[in-house]
C-alpha cells in the first residue's frame, strides 16, 4: 500500500462516525455544490458599511497611506509628468518596463528603460532602480493592490527585486470595496500577488517595522479615468 | 512526530524555570501586550467579526468531513496546473521526500519559507544529514536559526528575544552564515530589519531550490496561499526554479471564494492588521513566471488520528494564527519553549499532545498547561474551543480509553501518576451516594477544623502545592439551614 492509500484510507476509518453526505451532484466544482452551501452559512457582510464611488476610493487612498504607501491622485493627461517626476525625485537611473505597459505613461521620463526579458537573471533585476507597473484590482478596505501577471504587470519578480516600486491603479474601474469582491474578480488560475503597503515585518518584539525584503518604497498612483 | 524536543521536562518543570528568568518574563509581557491591544482594534473594525468566525468554523468543518473527498480533488487540480503531488504518512517519509527532490536538483542549499510543517517534521535538521543547508528567511526563524535557538511561538518564533540580544546574535553570528552584520549594528528595529536584507539576498538571488508551506490549499482551483510581511515568501516562492511545497493535510478548504473568509480573519488575528503586506497564490506552475518545477508534499504526520477523535478533531481547523498564544496567562508567564513543541500556547496544548500521542511525559502534561479561563476561544477565528479539548485529553490521559495512532486504534491505560486522585474521586463518589456518611464526615471536619494542615501530606502535597486548600465552614450547610431555615426563622 502507498502513502496516498494508507492516508486516505486513515481519513475515511477517522471518519466512521461522520454520517457522509452523498457525492456532489458536480463533483468538480464543490463551491457550485448544493450540500456545501447549506453547511456553510455566509451571513458576513459583502462589504462593510455604505460608501459612494469616490468615498471608496479616498478609503482606499487613506488604508494606503495608513500602511506607508506613498499614494498620489492624477488623472490621464498628468500621469506622464507625475511618474517622471517620482523618478527623478527618487533619483532613479533606471526603471524596469513590464512587456506590455501603456508606453504613454512613460512618454514624459529619459531614465534608462530595462525591458524584462524572460532570461533577466534576478541579479540583473536587482541593479535596476525602480519598476512601473499597472494592478488588477485594488481594495479599498484593507488598502491592496493585486497584480496578477498580464502583460501591463509583468513577472511576480519584477515588482519585488527593485527596491521602489510605482503601482498605477485606475479610479474608479480597479476599485472594489472589500475582499469578497475582489476574489469574484481575479482568476485564481493566474499567480497573484497581494501587496498592502510596502515590505515590512512584526519579528521584533511584535512591533510593525516597515522595510525588509519587498520594495522598501511604494507609490501608488491613483489616476481617474474619466 | 519528530518536532519533539528531545528530552523535554514535563511542562510543570520547565515552567517553573521560564518564570525565573525576568527578560524573557519581560519580553513577552512586552510582545504580547502590545499585540493584544492592536488586535481588539482590528478585529473591532469589521462589523460581522461573528459572522466571519462561523463560516470559517464551518468551512473547515464541511471541508474535515470530506477530507478524502477533497483531497482527491486538490491531487486532480494540482496536477492538472503542473504540479507534482506526493504523500507524506510521517515525518520520516516527508524528510526523504524533500531530500531526494532536491538531490535531484544537484543543489546543497535551499532558502526557506517560514513554515510550521517543515519545523514539525524537523526537515532541516534531515536536510542537514543529508549535507544540504537550509537558509531560514524569516527575519524570526533568521533570529533563532542565528542564535542556534528553539522557536517560541508560531508566528514569530523570536518573541523571546528583546531588540538586544537580536543585535548581539546578529553581530556574532551573520558572518557564519555568509555576509555579516553591519559593522556598528545598533538595536533599532529599522536597522535590525536593513542588516537582514543585506544578509539575505545574495541568497535569495542566487537560489535555485525554495521550500515552504501554505496557509491555504484550494481543492477546487489547486490555488496554494502563502500570507506573509517581508517578501522573503515572495523571494522563495518566485525566484527559483524548483518550489517544494510541505503542507498539513488540514489546510484544504474547498472553493477559491472560503478564501475571502480567511483572508479578513487572519490578519487581523494574527499581526493585527487589516491586510499583511504580501500574500501570494498561485496555482501549478506559470510559463515565464516563477519556478518551472512545483512539488506539493501532503503531510499526514498524525492529522489523521487527530481526526479520528470526535471532540478533539477541532484542532484542525487551526490556521495558526497564534491569537490564542498572545491571550494567554500561561503563555505570557511560561514562554513558548516550555510547551516542549513547534505548537506553544493553548493552541500547541492540544495539537501535540494529538499530533503525537501523550505517551512522552511533555505530551502527557501539556493538557494541563492551562488555566481554562477560555480567553483563548474567545479570540479563536475558527471558534475552536480549546478549553473542552483540554478537558477531554486530561481525562484520556487520567482515564486511558481508545485512541488513534497511525492509524492504528490502540488502547491507553490510565496514566500512573493519578492514582491518588482516582482514588480520591472513587471515595468521593461513594460519600456522595451515602447521605448519612456524608453527613457525619461533614461534621466531624468542621469540629476539628483547627486542626487542619494547611498543605497535604504525601502524594498530596503536589496538589497543594500550587492550590489553596478549601477552608471547611464552622458548620455544614445542611446543619446551618435545618437551624435557620435559610435565615427565614426557622427553629430558634
Amino acid at each position: 500500500m502507498n502513502s496516498r492509500e494508507r492516508i486516505l484510507g486513515r481519513v475515511r476509518r477517522a471518519l466512521a462516525d461522520v454520517p457522509r453526505d452523498a457525492p456532489p451532484p458536480v463533483p468538480e466544482r464543490p463551491g457550485r455544490d448544493p450540500q456545501y452551501e447549506q453547511a456553510v452559512s455566509r451571513d458576513y457582510a459583502r462589504e462593510h458599511g455604505n460608501r459612494s464611488v469616490e468615498e471608496t476610493v479616498e478609503l482606499l487612498a487613506e488604508n494606503l497611506a495608513d500602511y506607508r504607501a506613498v499614494v498620489h491622485r492624477t488623472d490621464a493627461e498628468g500621469l506622464a509628468g507625475l511618474i517622471a517626476g517620482l523618478l527623478e525625485k527618487r533619483g532613479s537611473a533606471s526603471v524596469l518596463v513590464p512587456p506590455g505597459l501603456d508606453e504613454r505613461w512613460l512618454a514624459a521620463t529619459a531614465v534608462t528603460r530595462v525591458t524584462d526579458r524572460a532570461e533577466s537573471t534576478p541579479h540583473e533585476l536587482d541593479r535596476v532602480d525602480s519598476v512601473v507597473t499597472a494592478c488588477s484590482v485594488a481594495i479599498a478596505e484593507t488598502g491592496t493592490i493585486v497584480l496578477d501577471g498580464s502583460p501591463d504587470q509583468g513577472r511576480r519578480r519584477i515588482t519585488l527585486v527593485p527596491d521602489h516600486h510605482i503601482c498605477v491603479v485606475r479610479v474608479p474601474g480597479q476599485v472594489v470595496s472589500s475582499v469578497p469582491q475582489s476574489l469574484e474578480r481575479l482568476d485564481p488560475a493566474r499567480p497573484l500577488t497581494w501587496i498592502s503597503g510596502p515590505s515590512a515585518t512584526s519579528d521584533i518584539e511584535l512591533d510593525r517595522v516597515e522595510g525588509v525584503h519587498g520594495p522598501r518604497t511604494l507609490e501608488v498612483i491613483l489616476v481617474d479615468e474619466a | 512526530m519528530s518536532g519533539t524536543f528531545v528530552g523535554m521536562p514535563a511542562f510543570p518543570e520547565a515552567a517553573r524555570e521560564a518564570v525565573g528568568n525576568k527578560t524573557l518574563r519581560g519580553n513577552l509581557r512586552h510582545a504580547t501586550h502590545t499585540i493584544r491591544a492592536k488586535r481588539a482594534k482590528a478585529v473591532a473594525e469589521v462589523s460581522d467579526w461573528a459572522e466571519l468566525r462561523e463560516a470559517g468554523k464551518r468551512i473547515k468543518d464541511h471541508t474535515l468531513r470530506h477530507l478524502d473527498r477533497y483531497l482527491e480533488q486538490l491531487e486532480e487540480s494540482v496536477t492538472a496546473a503542473g504540479g507534482i503531488v506526493h504523500w507524506a504518512a510521517d515525518a520520516a517519509e516527508a524528510n526523504e521526500i524533500v531530500t531526494q527532490l532536491v538531490k535531484m536538483t544537484g543543489e546543497s542549499e535551499v532558502v526557506k519559507v517560514k513554515s510550521m510543517a517543515t519545523q514539525e517534521i524537523g526537515l532541516n535538521e534531515a536536510l542537514e544529514a543529508e549535507g544540504i543547508r537550509a537558509y531560514e528567511t524569516d527575519l524570526a526563524e533568521l533570529i533563532v536559526q542565528l542564535g542556534k535557538d528553539r522557536p517560541s511561538h508560531i508566528l514569530v518564533p523570536a518573541i523571546h528575544r528583546n531588540r538586544g540580544e537580536i543585535r548581539d546574535i546578529f553581530s556574532r553570528e551573520m558572518s557564519e552564515w555568509g555576509r555579516p552584520a553591519p559593522e556598528g549594528l545598533t538595536d533599532t528595529p529599522a536597522e535590525l530589519a536593513e542588516a537582514a536584507r543585506l544578509h539575505l539576498r545574495e541568497k535569495f538571488l542566487r537560489a535555485k531550490v525554495g521550500i515552504s508551506g501554505a496557509n491555504f490549499m484550494v481543492a477546487e482551483t489547486g490555488t496554494l496561499v502563502v500570507v506573509e510581511s517581508e517578501g522573503n515568501g515572495r523571494m522563495c516562492l518566485t525566484l527559483p526554479e524548483t518550489l517544494i511545497s510541505v503542507v498539513g493535510i488540514e489546510k484544504i478548504v474547498p472553493t477559491w471564494r472560503d478564501l475571502e473568509v480567511f483572508l479578513q480573519t487572519l490578519p487581523r488575528s494574527s499581526t493585527a492588521e487589516r491586510m499583511n503586506p504580501y500574500t501570494s497564490t498561485w496555482t501549478g506552475t506559470t510559463d515565464g513566471d516563477g519556478p518551472s518545477t512545483f512539488h506539493l508534499v501532503l503531510l499526514d504526520n498524525g492529522r489523521t488520528d487527530t481526526l479520528a477523535d470526535e471532540v478533539g478533531r477541532q484542532a484542525l481547523r487551526c490556521i495558526r494564527c497564534s491569537a490564542c498564544l498572545n491571550v494567554c496567562p500561561v503563555y505570557e508567564r511560561a514562554g513558548g519553549h516550555a510547551y516542549g513543541s513547534v505548537y506553544p500556547g493553548p493552541i500547541g496544548a492540544i495539537l501535540s499532545p494529538q499530533l503525537r500521542g501523550t505517551g512522552s511525559e511533555i505530551d502527557a502534561s501539556l493538557p494541563y498547561a492551562s488555566s481554562l479561563c477560555g480567553a483563548c476561544y474567545e479570540v479563536c477565528p475558527v471558534a475552536i474551543d480549546i478549553p473542552e479539548v483540554l478537558v477531554h485529553l486530561r481525562e484520556r490521559v487520567v482515564q486511558g480509553g481508545e485512541v488513534t495512532r497511525e492509524g492504528n486504534k490502540v488502547v491507553l491505560r490510565p496514566a500512573k501518576g493519578h492514582a491518588a486522585e482516582r482514588a480520591a474521586m472513587r471515595a468521593a463518589r461513594w460519600a456522595f451516594t451515602h447521605p448519612g456518611a456524608l453527613r457525619t464526615g461533614q461534621r466531624a471536619a468542621s469540629r476539628t477544623r483547627r486542626f487542619h494542615p494547611r498543605t497535604l501530606p504525601g502524594p498530596g502535597k503536589a496538589w497543594s502545592g500550587t492550590r489553596d486548600l478549601p477552608p471547611v465552614p464552622a458548620e455544614p450547610f445542611r446543619d446551618w439551614w435545618q437551624r435557620t431555615r435559610g435565615g427565614k426563622g426557622g427553629a430558634e
